[in-house]
């Protein structure tokens, strides 16, 4: 199962919003403990009417999602697939927030509506008047990566078809404070994003790179247990360890949690070019969505940002990629792109 | 993908039994699991009708050998309750000698614990025990029967409001027969909470009385809670190691009404296109179908545009239908996963269920649903209808096997 | 009367959510929604400003639709009706 990415559209806390390039400058932002989005002119997508109740989050997929169709050149897709951890967080709470304020008594509904998860594939499916298949995904750190593999398996059995993938998630104060309680952030920094794909069999002039296949394993018991994956994945493709000339690794900066990185840099991966992204996009449970954002344009452009890089550049022409990341130890996953022109 | 899938394990909790067999009995003797007042501390607890589980959090932990104090949500413990029936029913000999896969639903997740934490957090930032949020987000429930079972291999989570678990049953038949999986146990859970509640309540389609699918005097749901699981194996696997199968899995399909966020639209059209894709998949006519059990949650709009939906398709080659939500609630993440369990009932014992609480027909159908029910019936193809806010229309189609 | 339609604007803004749009975007005769008019959400949300603000509510649904279309006859209403 192999599929072509035609288009990318991304909201992130970089200013990629409408352009999907690396961006030229990055700021890092400040006033806020996490990687806030740096948001869009939503009026080009979205009448101001039509998006009357739409929060944050809803925005920023459909924005997302809107850039990839027409990067794409695709006006309707054949489906719509995404993943979310949390879904519309914002709206939960506001819900949440109204019952408890209102004693039960004369709520709005509209933060209730906004809150069910597949909110933001509903509201594209609506507003491009798109009828086809409309699945998300909602489990933590493999909810995007869920959402990739139910899409490559679209394609396997509907060949010309145009697939939509999303992944998405939102910070909010609440959310981060709640999870800081809970442990996180300590050494590492939260974020959000979201991050549209349009995917299809059909190889084309100016795709962005090829997506072999992807991988989830939950809980491994060790280090050596990760090489295996890898191992078993790569094989898979009839590729070995020395195949991969660059590695899109989920390091946060929580030293304990990086580990399996490390362990993989000092020995399958010592002699690729390791990359990573957290630092650009904090963490998150559909950050993998950026990561391949990011993965696509270094294939397209064949060109490694100075910001992202760990060790060494890349030297070779960068013909496969892989993207490894984990959520807190529990959730590994792993994306494999090759070059399109391959 | 010529990769069958069939049905060989079943498990079910919700107001109507806390297994299949006690399921089962109440379907067949005419009695609703819903019932006035509530458990939980709001102000809709004395007088609404819903179809709540008569077990505490205490005594489902106690069954499935869980310390008392402990962070599992009552999603988690519902869906752990009959994921273990399900596979327990499948007489699996060893869960680890094929590739087996989890594939859950919810709508609300860990809700039940998330909001009692809120309830204190809102007060003070500090307040709040952190084992009632830890469960909140919708994959810690899947995790959770993962662990319990022993499932390793493939898990992930779905959330597409009220069509969310049948749409699980979608994505695990999916995973067989693009050869992923050998064996997948599939289903999802919601427990009642105050969020829901409060959440239709705004939305105006909640009834106070007991709701009536497909009458002319409906008014809306009646909430309830539950949770459902199947266990869904390969043609390769089962012949690999035969054993008892319920029935197929024979075609499904997912269509989006693209509408609005909560409406269907007057003439369902989504319902339409999940429907006739559900049949085109099993490669079924419409007049193969014995019997169809609606979505039909006794919602003003969702009765006239599924039933719209019904007569178009189905034209005058009508099967026999009914909602059966009278009897359970409307589970909502778990709604699909539980019809599909009653549907794998009608069809191993030749059962059409009663539409309960049904007096007066809608004046814009012509159809009318089943009242009395019918036992050694011809139950060959069944299809089962989940619809869920966002326009999400799933429908199913359950067939017998004849060895 | 003019003021009070004035508070009603402002009222039906934060009913809605509607952010970038002011009282002055908001035409007392004009049709408040696009299309067909508003839909069955945001009748609800109106019903909430009217019986918070007036303890009014509209029970049938298409009486609902048709007297929130325009700002001029939901303050009509509303100055007649009000408790």
């Amino acid at each position: 199962m192999a599929a072509y990415i035609k288009g990318i559209g991304i909201v992130s806390p970089l200013k990629t919003a409408d352009s999907s390039d690396f961006p030229s400058e990055i700021s890092v932002p400040v006033g806020l403990p996490f990687l806030k989005c740096i948001e869009p002119a939503y009026k080009k997508y979205l009448d101001p009417m039509a998006s009357r109740r739409m929060s944050r989050s809803i925005k920023m997929g459909i924005y997302a999602a809107k850039r990839c169709l027409e990067d794409a050149g695709v006006e309707i897709p054949d489906a719509i697939i995404t993943g979310t951890g949390l879904g519309c967080i914002e709206d939960t709470e506001k819900f949440m927030i109204s019952l408890l304020d209102n004693n039960e008594t004369l709520l709005n509904p509209t933060p209730f509506i906004q809150s069910t998860h597949n909110t933001i594939s509903a509201q594209i499916s609506i507003l491009l008047k798109c009828h086809g298949y409309n699945f998300t995904y909602v489990h933590r750190g493999f909810s995007f990566e869920s959402a990739l593999l139910d899409s490559l398996m679209m394609l396997k059995e509907e060949p010309s078809g145009n697939i939509l993938l999303g992944g998405m998630d939102e910070i909010t104060e609440i959310s981060h404070h709640i999870l800081y309680r809970l442990g996180h952030w300590r050494k590492t920094i939260a974020g959000e994003g979201a991050a549209f794909f349009l995917l299809c069999n059909t190889k084309g002039t100016s795709d962005y790179a090829k997506i072999d296949s992807v991988h989830t394993f939950y809980k491994p018991a060790n280090d050596e247990e990760i090489r295996n994956q890898i191992r078993n994945f790569l094989h898979q493709k009839q590729l070995d360890f020395a195949d991969i000339d660059l590695a899109v690794l989920g390091i946060n900066g929580d030293g304990k949690l990086d580990l399996p990185y490390h362990a993989l840099m000092n020995d399958i991966l010592k002699d690729a070019c390791n990359v990573k992204y957290k630092n650009l996009c904090g963490e998150y449970f559909t950050s993998s969505s950026f990561a391949l954002w990011l993965a696509a344009i270094i294939m397209k452009g064949q060109q490694v940002p100075d910001t992202v890089l760990i060790d060494k550049k890349a030297e070779k022409p960068i013909k496969n990629i892989l993207i490894y990341n984990h959520y807190r130890n529990i959730n590994h996953s792993l994306i494999l792109l090759q070059n399109a022109e391959l | 993908m010529a990769n069958r899938v069939f049905v060989t394990g079943i498990g079910i909790i919700a107001a109507i039994g806390n297994h299949t067999e006690e399921a089962l009995q109440s379907l067949t003797q005419k009695r609703s699991g819903i019932v006035k007042g509530t458990t939980l501390d709001t102000i809709f607890k004395d007088n609404i009708p819903f179809g709540e589980i008569k077990l505490s959090n205490k005594v489902l932990a106690e069954k499935l050998n869980i310390p008392s104090s402990n962070s599992y949500t009552r999603t988690a413990l519902l869906a752990m309750t009959s994921a273990k029936e399900a596979l327990v029913h499948a007489q699996i000999k060893d869960i680890r000698n094929a590739r087996t896969g989890l594939i859950s639903a919810t709508s609300v997740g860990g809700m039940d614990r998330s909001e009692q934490f809120f309830k204190e957090y809102h007060q003070d930032k500090n307040k709040g025990r952190l084992r009632d949020i830890v469960g909140h987000d919708c994959g810690d429930h899947t995790e959770k029967i993962a662990d319990f079972l022993g499932i390793n291999d493939y898990m992930t989570t779905l959330s597409t409001a009220c069509s969310s678990s049948a749409n699980a049953i979608i994505a695990g038949s999916r995973m067989i027969k693009n050869q992923i999986l050998d064996r997948v146990i599939i289903g999802g859970a919601d427990s009642l909470t105050k969020f829901t509640m409060n959440g239709f309540n705004s939305l105006m389609i909640f009834d106070r009385n007991f709701c009536r699918p497909f009458d002319e005097t409906r008014f809306g749901l009646n909430l309830g809670e539950g949770a459902a699981y199947l266990v869904l194996e390969s043609e390769k696997m089962l012949e690999r190691e035969p054993r008892k199968i319920l029935c197929e899995v024979k075609g499904f399909g997912n269509a989006s009404d693209a509408y609005h966020q909560t409406a269907s639209s007057p003439d369902g059209f989504g319902a339409c296109l999940a429907m006739r894709k559900a049949l085109e998949s099993a490669q079924l006519k419409p007049s193969d179908i014995d019997y169809i059990n609606a979505h039909g949650t006794g919602t003003p709009n969702n009765d006239l545009s599924e039933g719209k939906a019904i007569e178009n398709v189905f034209q005058d080659m009508l099967p026999l239908f009914s909602s059966t939500k009278a009897y359970t609630g409307h589970t909502l993440g778990a709604t699909g996963a539980i019809e599909a369990v009653l549907c794998v009932l009608a069809i191993q014992h030749g059962l059409i269920y009663p539409n309960l609480n049904f007096t007066t027909p809608m004046k814009e159908l012509a159809i009318r649903p089943v009242t009395e029910l019918i036992t050694n019936a011809k139950v060959d193809h069944v299809l089962s209808n989940s619809f869920g806010f966002g326009g999400n229309n799933t429908s199913l189609i359950f067939s017998k096997i004849y060895n | 009367m003019e003021e009070f339609i004035l508070n009603l604007k402002k009222q039906i803004l934060q009913a809605l959510n509607l952010e970038k749009i002011t009282m002055e975007d908001i035409d007392t005769d004009a049709r408040l929604f696009e299309g067909l008019g508003p839909d069955s959400i945001d009748v609800l949300d109106l019903n909430i400003l009217l019986e918070k603000n007036y303890g009014l509510k509209i029970h049938a649904a298409e009486k609902g639709k048709k007297l929130l279309c325009y700002v001029r006859t939901m303050a009509e209403y509303i100055n007649i009706n009000k408790k």
